[in-house]
């Protein structure tokens, strides 16, 4: 009896695992059979030109500039709010300190919250200061979306560094901001890599920017612009009566899962030599 | 029962008193046992048995192996994908090693008591008969039964009797050592093994267990991995010395610590190395 | 020298200290924002009415959140209920029964597609999970079914899900010390009693937040969803209904908020209230995990 159950058990659990890998990859394999005919040189360096959604000719370089823009801006300003943020928590504060505590809960929190509500947010904002759906708008909705993914990701490296280190330093009598210049040079393969995963969270990211970034054929010139953004060029396009253009939307689709798939693979390439360096 | 106490020291086996299956080697009999991790040999053709019902100590350097054999008592490097082990390891004259041996019903007459005492996450009392459990025995009278027995052998009892519901973790580091030897003891094994029991222990809980080591060696089979001679000195009967990876020597805990006949030996037991 | 330096450590405290508050502020930003924009629709209509009524007609003034809400639940709890036994079954093979090759491969596969965007999940769904049901499922069960339906929007959610559970499900396996394994085996255990009584049991709280993570997530996604589950108000009576989940309400009127009023103070009710259940979900949750520890853990 014991072994039937074993044996049942065993079975279930093979099958799942055969189950989701061949989904996962059925996926893969989807995405490339529909977008790959599509994919041209044209597509990826052309903007749409007027007959565009009609199936004339032209591109999606504004959908992948404008990713582009709008995820190097958010990456930018995430770091500046991010890696003081982690630096705070570990090295200034005690470690046992409430404060550190109740922000971690809060990241956590913030972690946990769907991107619409942050893209919601981000559209009151840009009421508030009148701001009309634009690169500036996006920008603000992604890098609220990826300070507490960046957070985590630097905070759980940041959390490894012994604290004999730290006080090692500090005993030499450098100011705690000379040790965490120290600190950081340490850090950076994980900053790295925490960049590298909130890029892979904001660029694939369509609920932020859907009230506030716009959208546009051509490439945003400033920041006041409306600009296009790859997961809304899929999501439109893909709405759209003629086949062409869907066809497109599929070129898209593989265009991001590319770009999605190698900021993985660096990630982990930087995570492993991360851990080979370790102390 | 007879139990003649002929020294080993090469390959005469201590003849064990007649079981009821007939068998006449001693309790545990390594035979030619040879394991390798990845491409290292690493127990190099052991030949050792163990005496009944007496405590054995296997003492060495670290790094020599004797964790590493005394695992091999009860299976234990199965689950590990880089180890390959050839020989035979007799227990109760029944080869372990042998290609269709059973492996729950040998682990069941063997009690492993590990380094870190570890608990399983659950209640006191669940630990005490979560063996009795899993082979079969049912009944809330009988499991309390044998929870109290057990936990009264180890001198747990008092301490615990009105908590057995309450997380085993939260007992002290000691009586964890002793909760899991409680533990061992309720599958009502043959055979103990201590893989460096007390070493995580204070000296006074360390004390606690060898007291009670030597309380019950006389029905059942110690074997025990110390860390320290002086451990090996105030209770073994038996010792085993190894050294990087082989068996040197072995005879009874007044022959190798007076008058050890290998070179090896004597500079260990004289603190030569480590 | 020394007054440069001291400087420079007073203006990096100052920095880190204020960044670290506005990351703090962010939460209560946003909740306080969404509040005050829902306020309006709030004053207008009592809560009961707006969660439990089901008609939503903006031009006329009403709005009932119900079918929305249920909709949510619904896709939800399909997610869940597919997501979770695969990604348990499928944890506890890999790290107690697959060999150490496949475990590294299998964790790489899942590392890489869990950063695949929802967006791409949604083209697949409409590709083939969306045809799936309309023409091979469907047709056993009900009449008719355009295939947009909350099953759809379930299992999408379900296949997004899996890789972020199986991730954390593996980390806390990995967790359970190699003693424990063999403290068990060692008493004669088999391996699956030993996975069963010991590693689940030891694990319970991982898995509750691994759990916890998961329907937050499945709650909030927005694009997937919306691509597959129909869009139609509705109650939902039988899962190859179409439905409609809170974030795909908020994503596809945000163009026309601004024509009606109240509209807009609608929807943003609809982002506080999203918000709102998964701060909630995640405090609560957080409490419990807690408790738990206390309790069985030392």
């Amino acid at each position: 009896m014991k072994k039937l159950e074993e044996k049942i058990f065993k079975f279930l659990m093979i099958s799942s695992t055969v189950l989701i890998l061949s989904i996962l990859l059925y996926i893969l394999y989807v995405i490339m059979k529909k977008g790959l005919p599509s994919l041209s040189w044209d597509m990826i360096s052309k903007i749409p030109s007027g007959g565009f959604y009609l199936g004339k000719e032209g591109g999606i370089l504004n959908a992948i500039m404008g990713s582009l823009y709008l995820i190097f801006f958010s990456v930018v300003i995430s770091l500046m709010v991010s890696v003081p943020v982690v630096m705070y928590l570990n090295f200034t504060l005690r470690r046992r300190s409430k404060l550190a505590a109740f922000a971690r809960l809060t990241f956590d929190v913030l972690f946990g919250i769907p991107s619409i509500v942050y893209g919601a947010f981000g559209f009151t904002v840009m009421i508030y200061f009148g701001l009309q759906a634009s690169l500036l708008g996006g920008i603000i909705a992604i890098s609220l979306l990826i300070i507490p993914v960046m957070i985590r990701s630097i905070d759980e490296v940041a959390i490894l560094i012994p604290n004999d280190l730290v006080e090692a330093t500090k005993s030499l009598g450098a100011t705690n901001y000379e040790t965490i210049k120290v600190i950081t040079r340490q850090l950076l393969p994980g900053i790295s890599t925490a960049v590298l995963l909130s890029i892979g969270r904001g660029i694939g990211d369509a609920a932020t920017v859907l009230f506030t970034a716009g959208y546009t054929d051509s490439i945003p010139t400033s920041l006041t612009q409306p600009t296009a953004s790859l997961p809304l060029a899929i999501f439109f396009q893909l709405s759209s009566p003629v086949e062409e253009v869907q066809n497109r939307a599929y070129a898209a689709a593989l265009v991001l899962t590319i770009i999605i798939l190698t900021l993985s693979f660096a990630a982990r390439y930087f995570s492993r030599r991360l851990s080979k360096n370790k102390i | 029962m007879e139990l003649m106490t002929a020294p080993l020291i090469e390959e005469r086996p201590i003849p064990k008193a007649k079981s009821s299956s007939g068998c006449l080697k001693p309790h545990i009999e390594v035979e030619n046992l040879n394991l390798y991790i990845q491409n290292n040999h690493i127990l190099k053709n052991i030949n050792l048995a163990i005496p009944d019902k007496s405590i054995t100590c296997i003492i060495g350097p670290s790094g020599c192996g004797k964790t590493t054999l005394l695992r091999t008592f009860n299976r234990l490097h199965d689950d590990s994908v880089d180890v390959k082990i050839t020989g035979k390891l007799f227990v109760d004259c029944e080869d372990i090693y042998a290609k269709d041996a059973e492996v729950t019903h040998i682990r069941k007459k063997m009690g492993l008591l590990a380094q870190r005492p570890c608990s399983l996450p659950m209640s006191i009392i669940d630990n005490v008969v979560y063996g009795p459990r899993l082979h079969g025995v049912r009944g809330k009278r009988k499991l309390y039964a044998i929870a109290r027995h057990q936990l009264t052998a180890v001198g747990l009892w008092e301490e615990v009797k009105d908590r057995l519901k309450s997380p085993a973790s939260k007992l002290s580091i000691g009586q964890q050592q002793r909760l899991c030897l409680a533990r061992g003891l309720a599958v009502e094994p043959e055979i103990i093994l201590g893989d460096e029991a007390t070493s995580a222990l204070d000296p006074i809980s360390s004390k606690t267990i060898e007291e009670l080591f030597l309380s019950i060696k006389d029905k059942y089979t110690i074997v025990l991995v110390t860390h320290t001679l002086r451990q090996a000195k105030r209770i073994a009967d038996y010792v085993a010395f190894m050294y990087m990876g082989e068996l040197i020597e072995f005879g009874t805990a007044d022959q190798l610590f007076n008058h050890p006949k290998h070179k090896l030996t004597r500079e260990y037991i004289s603190g030569g190395f480590s | 020298m020394l007054k440069g330096r001291l400087l420079k450590d007073k203006i990096a405290r100052h920095y880190m200290l204020s960044a670290t508050i506005f990351s703090i502020f962010i939460l209560f930003l946003i909740g306080g924002g969404l509040l005050a924009k829902s306020l309006p629709i709030m004053q207008e209509k009592s809560l009961w009415t707006l969660l439990t009524t089901s008609n939503w007609r903006p031009f006329k003034g009403d709005f009932g959140f119900a079918s929305y809400i249920l909709s949510t639940l619904y896709v939800t709890a399909i997610a869940i209920a597919i997501a979770l036994p695969l990604s348990l079954l499928t944890s506890i093979y890999i790290i107690e029964y697959a060999s150490p090759k496949i475990l590294r491969a299998f964790t790489a596969v899942v590392d890489l597609l869990s950063g695949i965007p929802p967006v791409i999940y949604g083209v697949w769904g409409t590709l083939t999970i969306v045809p799936f049901i309309s023409e091979k499922l469907a047709p056993h069960f009900v009449e008719f079914s355009t295939g947009y339906s909350v099953l759809a929007g379930g299992i999408v959610l379900a296949i997004m899900i899996i890789p972020l559970i199986i991730s954390i499900l593996i980390e806390v396996f990995s967790a359970v010390p190699k003693e424990m394994r063999e403290a068990s085996l060692s008493l004669g255990a088999t391996k699956w009693q030993t996975v069963k009584k010991v590693v689940i049991r030891k694990s319970i709280p991982g898995i509750v937040a691994a759990t916890v993570l998961a329907i937050s997530r499945a709650f909030g996604e927005t694009i997937a969803v919306l691509m597959v589950c129909g869009n139609f108000t509705t109650l939902p009576k039988s899962i190859f209904d179409a439905c409609y989940p809170i974030p795909a309400l908020i994503a596809n009127n945000y163009g026309e908020m601004m024509s009606v009023p109240r509209y807009e103070s609608a929807l943003m009710f609809a982002a506080f209230l999203l918000f709102f259940i998964i701060v909630l979900f995640n405090v609560i949750s957080r409490l419990v995990l807690i408790q738990i520890d206390k309790r069985y853990q030392s």
